[in-house]
């Protein structure tokens, strides 16, 4: 079997190594499909459904899906990209998110792609769910009003032995993540943060710094996200 | 206190995939889980608390705080309901003094919903310390509260002959009533096993695929995946152990027709994965079960029991070398997306049912990442029938899509609620025939439980099979005097909303959506533009990662496209537009802090 896979994305021929999961391989390619609960080095779990694309006909999450050879993959079309931002305002509409007075405004991942795709108002009705901030551990606050219950944290974040510092709580739309109470005592200054590196919203805080970027000068604050991908030099193999 | 967990934690190897049967052990030990024996569990098995309280705060029947000397969970089924449970549950709450979700002051019963306990056939139906109460009515509820003040034993508490067949077992003794209404080739009486087992140790595995193959057998939980191609995948997957798993966790509402193969045939269904595990090479078996059906465990363990005594299960089975299989059984603890294969698998790994994603499919990584197999009871009962008679004789039964035979679960307003084994190929007008309902009686019908369609009597002449109307097996009649919209959309809906497992974002959010839109339009307050939004809001679910979460809008869109003049007839003819916001509902509260009126 061949190393590499021939596939196409929106019709453009396009390669890589077999195996691949799609959106690397799509990014390999210099094609953008948005993620958001995906994590470079951390095992995808297609959570957040925004890397949804269409493959032979089948909806599919680009993050978890390997490629393969002779695939037809939908990525830049209507329906999908509308699905992606219906996805992207339920998100916002699920919790409380004020980007204004949020640390990560600027390097949010979830409000750089409500940007990208040019989300004005949520068709959704705001839900306004009662959530709580946990303060109570040393290095981090978890502020739950902006989680999107995405799992990097839990995800990524483990102690020494493998034991989960971040884990899910409840079911349904009560879940939440939640800090075990003994590990996030004893969570390193590196691991903390690594732990709001991870997160994508502003839901892991490191406690006493803040600002260090300045707004204006962030990740998202000039170029769109994705357009590096889409910016890339491309050497065709 | 704690010496009885350490002795639990010893009894399951200290194994941290055994997660669930260590807590379903400790929660009926200890009335529920507290903090202390969670954090001792994470300790001993090298997890932290967060570990371990992410799996027992996913599972309805796992509690972190007392849950009373007597538990009382009242099912909350749309059938229940359509049989008098309000009643029921006002009696329990008026004459405990508890609301649901409360323990009385003395600690001695906490009450309690629980979605459909697959008892839709003798409905309102309850679980009380593990234990079926069938048939409920108001009087039943005041015995029961009255019976438990005075302290007496669950036994003690039956006032109803126990139910038929094995229900009257020792080892069951139950209420319960199998009900079977109509047997066929699967179900038939004159079952003798062991034969089929005997069978196989003349035919090579590739033999046995292949007699499954030639029957065109359809998985029969729903999806419809052919059974022996599924074999054959993971028989050719190389694996250094394989497993079997029966998907006994039936959960959809409206479905009991494994409750009645659990009861009545479990020798059929335990011959069917030794079956299963000789065709595709694997040595274990485990049969997962909803906790709702805990009062058969005593029954099921001493048939496997006896099977090994037999050699229908063990080493070199029936005298042949190298054919060894043994079964356990897993149980669950209340969680409907673990009848979801791979949430099934990782449930039975100790973790959160959360469906995996797929590629990989379980034939290729399943239970503890090696080659899985997952059937259904009813399909792992029909192979036997299958080894037994061969594939030709299977397919002489049913159509060329759906062959063979299957087993239905029809509840709700008829004359003989129960399960049926049809040959597939009746229309839906066949079956309110068979089941004593009169069609000019019948508003709608159900097909295949929330996950499927409300169908209207101008389809009641479609015919069941994966051709037509394609169904897992549940059936629910809903008569004329019945409302759609409060009794059976509303109810399925929410229970889509608890069920959900909340990792992906889409089932996660939208079914409270359209929970809100509908009752607004049930509120008289909706308009037009309300439909078309769950319609159009309805799709994106399509995008989940499972079925649950895929078809978690199917009760409000299949009544919206079947059943849309009822929409039409709530909401408010003159508006078409409507913004959301609701003014003195947002001043009120600042109204009522000031003392002033609203000027609206």
């Amino acid at each position: 079997m061949s190393q590499f896979v021939r596939f196409t994305i929106d019709g453009t021929e396009c390669m890589s190594t077999r195996g691949q999961y799609l959106v690397d391989a799509a990014r390999d390619n210099g094609v953008y499909i948005p993620t958001l609960c995906n994590f470079p080095g951390v095992k995808p779990k297609g959570g957040c459904r925004i890397c949804t694309v269409r493959v032979n006909g089948k909806l599919m999450t680009a993050c978890t899906t390997p490629v393969a050879e002779g695939m037809s993959i939908e990525n830049e079309i209507k329906d999908i990209n509308e699905l992606r931002k219906s996805i992207i305002e339920l998100l916002f509409i699920e919790g409380n998110h004020f980007c204004p007075a949020c640390e990560k405004s600027g390097n949010c991942e979830l409000q750089a792609l409500a940007y990208r795709f040019r989300m004005l108002v949520p068709r959704y009705p705001y839900q306004f769910p009662v959530r709580r901030v946990d303060a109570s551990h040393p290095r981090i606050i978890k502020e739950q009003n902006r989680c999107i219950l995405c799992k990097r944290c839990i995800r990524a974040i483990t102690d020494e032995t493998g034991r989960s510092i971040f884990a899910y709580r409840r079911r349904s739309a009560r879940v939440e993540v939640v800090v075990d109470p003994k590990l996030g005592k004893q969570l390193t200054e590196e691991l903390a943060q690594k732990a709001m590196d991870v997160c994508p919203v502003g839901s892991i805080i490191v406690k006493e710094k803040g600002f260090h970027v300045p707004i204006g000068e962030r990740k998202y604050d000039t170029t769109p996200i994705g357009s590096d991908i889409e910016n890339m030099q491309i050497t065709k193999i | 206190m704690k010496t009885g967990v350490r002795k639990i934690l010893e009894k399951y190897g200290k194994d941290k995939t055994r997660l669930m049967d260590i807590l379903i052990d400790v929660q009926s030990e200890f009335g529920f889980i507290p903090r202390e024996i969670t954090v001792q569990i994470a300790d001993d098995l090298g997890m932290s608390e967060v570990d371990v309280d992410q799996t027992i705060s996913f599972y309805h029947f796992f509690s972190q705080k007392p849950t009373g000397k007597y538990h009382i969970f009242l099912n909350n089924s749309a059938v229940a309901n359509m049989m008098g449970r309000k009643e029921v549950a006002d009696t329990f709450t008026r004459e405990l003094g508890i609301k649901f979700d409360e323990v009385t002051s003395d600690g001695l019963v906490g009450l309690f919903e629980t979605s459909c306990i697959g008892m839709n056939d003798q409905e309102p139906a309850a679980i009380i310390n593990n234990h079926i109460f069938t048939r409920l009515t108001p009087f039943r509820a005041k015995e029961i509260v009255r019976d438990i003040k005075e302290g007496k034993s669950i036994e003690d508490m039956f006032v109803a002959d126990y139910g038929d067949g094995e229900n009257r077992s020792d080892l069951i003794k139950s209420v319960v009533s199998n009900n079977i209404r109509k047997i066929g080739p699967i179900l038939e009486r004159n079952y003798k096993s062991g034969q089929a087992i005997e069978k196989i140790t003349q035919m090579t595995p590739e033999q046995v695929i292949d007699e499954v193959k030639k029957s065109n057998m359809r998985g029969r939980g729903g999806a419809g995946f052919p059974t022996g191609l599924k074999w054959e995948f993971c028989r050719n997957t190389k694996g250094e152990k394989k497993y079997i798993f029966c998907n006994a966790d039936e959960g959809e509402p409206g479905t009991f027709k494994d409750r009645v193969i659990l009861t009545e045939r479990p020798r059929l269904l335990f011959e069917g994965m030794v079956i299963a595990g000789y065709a595709v090479g694997a040595t274990e078996g485990i049969l997962y079960i909803r906790h709702e059906y805990k009062y058969l465990q005593a029954y099921l363990e001493s048939i496997l029991e006896k099977a090994r005594e037999s050699n229908y299960l063990g080493k070199n089975i029936q005298g042949k070398k190298g054919f060894n299989f043994d079964i356990r059984i897993q149980f669950g603890a209340g969680a409907y997306v673990c009848g979801e294969e791979s949430a099934l698998i990782e449930s039975a790994e100790g973790k959160r049912g959360e469906p995996r994603d797929r590629p990989p499919f379980p034939v290729e990584k399943g239970y503890l990442d090696m080659p899985t197999v997952v059937n259904n009871v009813e399909t792992l009962c029909s192979v036997v029938k299958v080894v037994l008679n061969g594939g030709d004789w299977y397919k002489s039964f049913g159509t060329t899509e759906s062959t063979g035979t299957k087993l239905l679960s029809i509840s709700g307003d008829c004359k003989f609620p129960g399960v049926y084994e049809v040959v597939w190929g009746f229309s839906i007008n066949d079956i309110l025939d068979m089941v004593g309902a009169h069609a000019e009686d019948v508003q709608a019908v159900q097909v295949g439980g929330p996950s499927g369609a409300i169908i209207a009597a101008n389809e009641f002449n479609r015919i069941l099979g994966y051709e037509d109307l394609a169904t897992g097996g549940s059936l629910i009649i809903i008569g004329k005097n019945r409302d759609i919209l409060t009794n059976i959309v509303l109810n399925f809906t929410e229970f889509f909303i608890e069920e959900s497992c909340g990792s992906c974002s889409t089932c996660r959010i939208i079914p409270t959506l359209l929970h809100n839109k509908l009752v607004k339009i049930l509120n008289a307050r909706g308009v037009k533009q309300d439909i078309d939004d769950m319609i159009e809001w309805g799709r994106i679910l399509k995008a989940s990662r499972c079925g649950l979460g895929q078809t978690a809008a199917n009760p409000i869109l299949s009544s919206i496209k079947n059943f849309r003049q009822l929409y039409e007839e709530k909401i408010q003819k003159n508006k078409v537009f409507d913004s959301g916001f609701d003014l003195s509902a947002a001043v009120k509260e600042s109204c009522k802090v000031t003392g002033r009126v609203p000027n609206i």
